[in-house]
């Protein structure tokens, strides 16, 4: 038995009561309020449900299959190389990843795409290109150049290098990002709506439509449940393989890019352009769309329906850095419990903070309605929002800052408490100059997150506070060339300020701490 | 007495005397009400929306948003014990049974309601209507021009491969427009000949849209899409005038009169409230000429009110259809599950 270490305790007490407040205690009781007035044997799962089921893990794991095939090249290239344009092109990706369903919708069907599930694939690796590209390059750039080469030395083959060496010290990272790409796309819900019609139903549309629709709340929270042990047994899989496949080494806390030189020059160039390329053909569409008359200007002008478009922006920027600002304490303190103990609770932990990520929406949002009216009513709060986004965004955090943290030899630790460093100090001095790359990482990705109004907010009752995406949906309700040309304008200033904000996050390296 | 009995009993009095201070002194006098409102609503409230309401009786008005129509009543009746808001509006005949037998309304007679057409009035005055809209097709003018074609005078001229192949309507599973046109056609031809109805419109080509956006916005010939006729609302044509780019007198796109359904959302004093009383007034507000006649402007649907008046671009751009079709709240209630699971079996099967 090791004696307990308070400070450990209370760094573990912070993640631990917002999961239990914020997300166990809501969920548990609406579970509980839908399963007290289930009627067993009634409401089975036909086969419809089970049919639904089954297409959610499937469009789930084929989604993220082919995000981390169409992600490769790009991260290869911005991993390796420095080359003018890379961070404009690390957080050109990220904008697709913000933008409202709707106006992707309504851009793809304008395009021809639509009512298939080549649309469905189509539109999640749009959409989550940029979390296996961040995520994973974040770490790629950083392994030492001397293992590579000393595999070159000793008369390995490029390929065999990148199987032997690269790939297996990557295993982690790609394997977080694959487990938030899963996440995302198996609780899709605008795009399966929109781009698939109603025939592929997930189990997120079922639920919206059994709890929403029809009222049936005891079948709705057994669906929730379902999907809930789904996700579960995803996650379980994921942090069984993580273990296994960590591999400690010495991150450099600067990154290793060089120039490209010779063919590599071409092959860098290929994979930007046309994986940027490829992801700005429905951005152009709105782009075009947004230039077609005056209606930057308009967004600027009081409209006497919606007030002035552009104040939205301030009350979306408040939000996202509030919501950042939790999400990054919460998720590098759980960071640090989950890889300061190992074992089968650490892992748990780790587990249920990913949770909220693949719960359904109506889930979270009906279990805040329930649950947090006392002993403050939260219920409507301006402070619901952020916390909300927060909920969805801790994942990111973790899982970026997790394979980095992991990667650090426990012995270059305890050689700084050897030498008398208090655990605090080790973490300081050891942990956080590499990983603070990886956190800023997750705290860019919090960041869009609450942009995007990802999460229960668009879910449940919240004060009337326009934020961009809601005044994107104000607009695009009402007939009209401007009101849908304002609502372009207004989706591209989202995604100019979401690409300008990922630089500027992006740019902060914390240089001043240096090589460690 | 035991001098732990004497504080218990002390503090129970205090207690007492605080609450009864509490409760009593905020049931005169509120400083804000909360209106839970669909976001469609919430998004047109501006700062002036309830001004007239604060100068006259001191009270603000704090709006929150619900998400669309179904998800509102569903908060609204999860928070019965303990409610969300005091006024909830936008209720429509599609989920008003549901609110309806959760009994989550306190009953008011509205000040104005006999100024209301009586067909829209609840008799138990439950609810009060505040507004009306008709879903009806919109069609594209420049496309009928250009192709001499004639606009179709009914729903069932749609039969026809030239006019169904470029017709849009939204799902009924899925839109709040799509479930009202679907209901439309059931009242025109009945339940014994509305699915051949749409199994003829399937078999000549009828495109089905999610939502009313990605049907206007995406299909709609106007806006680039492949379709001259749209499933949208009557009161259409005058937005497409007021946010058009150009100043226009013309209204580009114009309105099938026949076949129409009425919407129609209500307003209700929630049951659980601190403050019936402020609350009804709220309700009374929302009915009274001076607010109803901002409604069609804000949220283009028609006041429920006859004696507001309508803006001119609305008595030059808008229809209101003779004789629209309407169920009752309670018959929707019994058969739309049904209805919904048997156009899916034509449209999809």
């Amino acid at each position: 038995m090791t004696r307990i270490r308070w400070g450990w305790v209370a760094v573990a007490a912070v993640p631990a009561v917002f999961i239990g407040y914020f997300f166990i205690y809501p969920v548990a009781r609406i579970l509980g309020l839908g399963l007290a007035e289930l009627d067993v044997g009634a409401s089975g799962l036909d086969a419809r449900l089970l049919r639904i089921a089954g297409f959610t893990l499937w469009q789930a794991t084929l989604s993220t299959i082919l995000t981390l095939v169409a992600a490769a090249p790009l991260t290869w290239a911005v991993s390796t190389y420095e080359f003018r344009g890379r961070r404009l092109a690390t957080a050109l990706i990220t904008v697709p990843f913000v933008l409202p369903t709707v106006v992707v919708g309504t851009a793809f069907v304008s395009l021809g795409f639509g009512d298939s599930i080549w649309a469905i694939l189509a539109a999640h690796v749009f959409f989550n290109i940029a979390v296996v590209v961040r995520t994973v390059s974040t770490l790629w750039s950083r392994i030492d150049p001397q293992l590579e080469e000393a595999a070159h030395v000793l008369g390995a083959t490029s390929w065999q290098v990148f199987r032997r060496v690269t790939l297996p010290l990557l295993k982690p990272a790609i394997a977080a990002a694959a487990s938030i790409v899963f996440l995302f796309t198996f609780t899709s819900f605008g795009v399966v709506l929109i781009l698939g019609g109603f025939e592929f139903a997930t189990l997120e549309v079922e639920i919206y439509r059994q709890a929403v629709t029809l009222f049936d709340l005891p079948l709705a929270a057994t669906l929730a449940i379902v999907q809930l042990v789904g996700v579960t047994g995803a996650l379980y899989a994921y942090s069984r393989y993580q273990e296994r496949k960590t591999v400690t080494w010495t991150l450099e806390s600067a990154s290793n890019r060089r120039a490209p030189i010779g063919p590599a020059r071409a092959l860098v160039a290929l994979s930007v352009l046309t994986t940027i390329g490829a992801l700005s053909i429905p951005l152009l569409a709105l782009v075009t769309r947004s230039f077609s008359g005056e209606f930057y200007r308009s967004l600027f002008e009081s409209d006497p329906v919606v007030g002035r478009p552009i104040s939205a922006v301030g009350n979306s920027l408040l939000f996202a850095f509030i919501a950042m600002g939790i999400a990054t304490l919460v998720g590098v303190m759980a960071a640090a419990v989950i890889t300061g103990r190992r074992g089968s609770l650490s892992r748990w932990f780790d587990l249920t903070l990913m949770l909220p990520l693949g719960t359904s929406a109506v889930t979270i949002g009906f279990g805040f309605i329930v649950a947090l009216g006392w002993p403050v009513d939260l219920r409507a709060s301006l402070w619901l929002i952020p916390i909300a986004h927060a909920l969805v965004a801790v994942p990111f955090v973790v899982r970026s800052t997790v394979p980095t943290l992991r990667s650090i030899p426990a012995e270059t630790r305890e050689a700084a408490s050897v030498l008398g460093a208090s655990p605090s100090r080790v973490w300081r001095e050891i942990d956080l100059p590499i990983v603070s790359r990886a956190v800023l990482v997750g705290a860019a990705f919090a960041f869009v997150v609450s942009l995007g109004e990802f999460g229960a907010t668009s879910f449940v009752a919240r004060p009337n506070t326009p934020t961009i995406p809601t005044m994107i949906f104000r607009l695009l309700g009402r007939p009209g060339e401007t009101s849908f040309g304002m609502a372009m304008a207004m989706a591209v200033v989202l995604a100019a300020l979401t690409a300008g904000i990922v630089m500027w996050i992006d740019r902060a390296q914390v240089g001043e701490v240096g090589r460690f | 007495m035991s001098r732990t009995q004497t504080t218990v009993g002390a503090v129970m009095a205090l207690a007492l005397v605080l609450a009864a201070c509490s409760s009593g002194a905020s049931e005169e006098s509120p400083q804000t009400i909360t209106l839970m409102a669909h976001d469609s609503f919430a998004g047109g409230v501006t700062d002036a929306t309830f001004a007239p309401f604060t100068q006259e009786t001191g009270i603000e008005v704090k709006v929150i948003a619900a998400g669309d129509a179904g998800l509102m009543v569903n908060q609204a009746i999860l928070t019965k014990d303990n409610p969300l808001a005091d006024v909830l509006f936008g209720v429509d005949d599609t989920f008003l049974s549901r609110a309806l037998d959760e009994e989550i309304f306190l009953i008011h007679k509205a000040k104005d309601i006999g100024r209301v057409a009586p067909d829209l009035v609840d008799r138990k005055h439950r609810v009060t209507p505040i507004d009306f809209g008709d879903v009806c097709i919109n069609y594209d003018k420049s496309w009928f021009e250009s192709t001499s074609l004639a606009v179709p005078d009914d729903l069932a001229d749609l039969r026809a491969n030239l006019y169904a192949s470029h017709l849009t309507v939204e799902h009924p599973a899925t839109s709040s427009p799509g479930l009202a046109f679907m209901l439309a056609t059931i009242f025109e031809f009945g339940e014994e000949g509305w699915l051949d109805y749409w199994a003829d419109l399937r078999r000549a080509g009828v495109n089905v849209a999610t939502d009313w956006n990605s049907a206007y916005y995406g299909d709609f010939f106007r806006y680039g899409g492949q379709s001259s006729m749209v499933v949208s609302y009557a009161s259409s044509p005058p937005a497409e005038v007021i946010f058009a780019e150009e100043p226009t007198d013309t209204a580009p796109t114009g309105v099938i009169e026949a076949g129409c359904y009425r919407q129609v959302e209500y307003a209700g004093v929630l049951a659980g409230t601190d403050f019936p009383e402020a609350a009804a007034k709220l309700v009374d507000y929302m009915l009274s000429v001076g607010f109803q006649e901002t409604i069609p402007l804000t949220w283009f649907v028609f006041p429920a009110n006859q004696d507001a008046e309508l803006p001119q671009v609305f008595v030059d751009h808008a229809i209101v259809p003779e004789d629209p079709a309407r169920f009752s709240a309670g018959y929707i209630a019994e058969n739309r599950d049904r209805w919904i699971n048997e156009w899916i079996v034509v449209m999809e099967g």
